[in-house]
């Protein structure tokens, strides 16, 4: 297919640029700071939901904190203080929350080919590795602009989680809820956002997505809480095994990719 | 150092070392095309039910909050009319939260 050949050829500046007079939408350059920054502070102020919970628990401020610091992902620091809330054992909520945690791993998998992260440097990126700065990075539509996002999105969001938390810790959430502000809303928009140019673009995305939501809420009341969405990475096994896509090669897919983007104007991933 | 430290620091360790696994798992394995396309879905599997479950459920009960869904329904506006990604999280959380300041929800 040579036109789809001399399309992926093109460098990327030179189609945006082309396109880009006409002024419309998704012609603008990718913003992987100021989108990180905007998601980090909407998201890291719910920190002030999980510091009034871990407290109100019986956690102390301190141990807030470090949760916060050391885990730093959502979804287990919330397993963790809500076992203990409801009296649970010490045993079953740290292994409960362990378990959440393992989405992280799978995100790993598809961040270290995108961020390629060597040695020591795995470090400190290993901390950062959660929902929302997989997400944020996996929308970008090159590596650069991908590094860019994880670390904006990683510093805004751990600096604003981490002062919520304390402040939830210390009482801060009588303020106000952050559910005032429609911050609970935040992050599933934030998700569906950012996932949406793929599911735009690939049918096996899409329907991967619908299968991972339907697992997910089919479970949702027999399952412990966390575990649902983990059970939705069946789905893309699903996906991978049977998508015709899973026969390209990564050449092919991008090259795909990049010939599919100038008749779509929505942002792409092509990474 | 009380049981509730020990938790709290396992719990820690225990995440942190899901992160870091999932960031050094050898990249070969990715040389297998249907395990590149695994790594590629996942995210999109885990954060669309993600959205699902944070938008339509409360721990193990479905819970149907009007501003949330409103919410989230303007949010799938913005995207279709392509707006820009601080403004369809911006668009989601005010709606949400005029419903709720005017008790409409």
């Amino acid at each position: 297919m040579p036109t789809q050949q001399a399309e992926s050829a093109r460098p990327p500046n030179g189609e945006s640029a082309g396109l880009g007079r006409g002024g419309r939408p998704a012609d603008r350059p990718p913003r992987p700071v100021r989108d990180g920054i905007g998601l980090g502070l909407a998201v890291g102020i719910s920190g002030v939901a999980f510091g009034a919970a871990a407290v109100s628990s019986g956690l102390t401020v301190w141990q807030a904190c470090v949760l916060s610091m050391l885990a730093f992902t959502g979804a287990s620091q919330f397993a963790l203080v809500g076992v203990i809330a409801g009296g649970g054992s010490l045993l079953a909520g740290t292994a409960g929350a362990i378990l959440l945690g393992s989405r992280n791993t799978l995100y790993g998998l598809r961040l270290a080919e995108v961020l390629r992260p060597r040695g020591l440097f795995r470090v400190p990126a290993a901390l950062a590795v959660i929902d929302e700065t997989t997400a944020i990075t996996l929308a970008q539509p090159d590596p650069a602009a991908a590094k860019k996002a994880f670390t904006a999105t990683f510093w805004c969001l751990y600096v604003t989680w981490n002062l919520a938390t304390l402040g939830g810790a210390l009482g801060a959430g009588r303020i106000g809820s952050p559910q005032a502000f429609g911050l609970d809303v935040v992050g599933p928009a934030a998700f569906l956002a950012l996932i949406w140019p793929r599911l735009k673009t690939g049918r096996t995305e899409r329907l991967v997505a619908l299968a991972g939501v339907a697992l997910a809420l089919a479970t949702t009341s027999v399952l412990p809480v966390g575990v649902p969405v983990i059970l939705a990475a069946t789905a893309a096994l699903a996906g991978a095994l049977a998508a015709p896509g899973a026969q390209d090669s990564p050449a092919s897919a991008s090259s795909r990719r990049a010939a599919a983007a100038p008749n779509d104007s929505s942002p792409r991933d092509a990474i | 150092m009380t049981a509730t430290w020990i938790a709290v620091l396992a719990t820690a360790a225990g995440c942190y070392a899901l992160k870091l696994a999932g960031l050094t798992v050898p990249q070969r394995i990715l040389a297998d095309a249907r395990m590149r396309r695994f790594a590629e879905l996942v995210p999109v599997a885990l954060l669309a039910a993600l959205s699902a479950v944070q938008t339509v459920t409360n721990g193990q009960a479905f819970d149907l909050d009007p501003a949330r869904l409103a919410g989230l329904g303007a949010a799938v506006v913005a995207l279709v009319l392509r707006a820009p990604f601080l403004a369809v999280i911006v668009v989601a959380a005010a709606t949400a939260a005029i419903l709720r300041a005017t008790g409409i929800s």
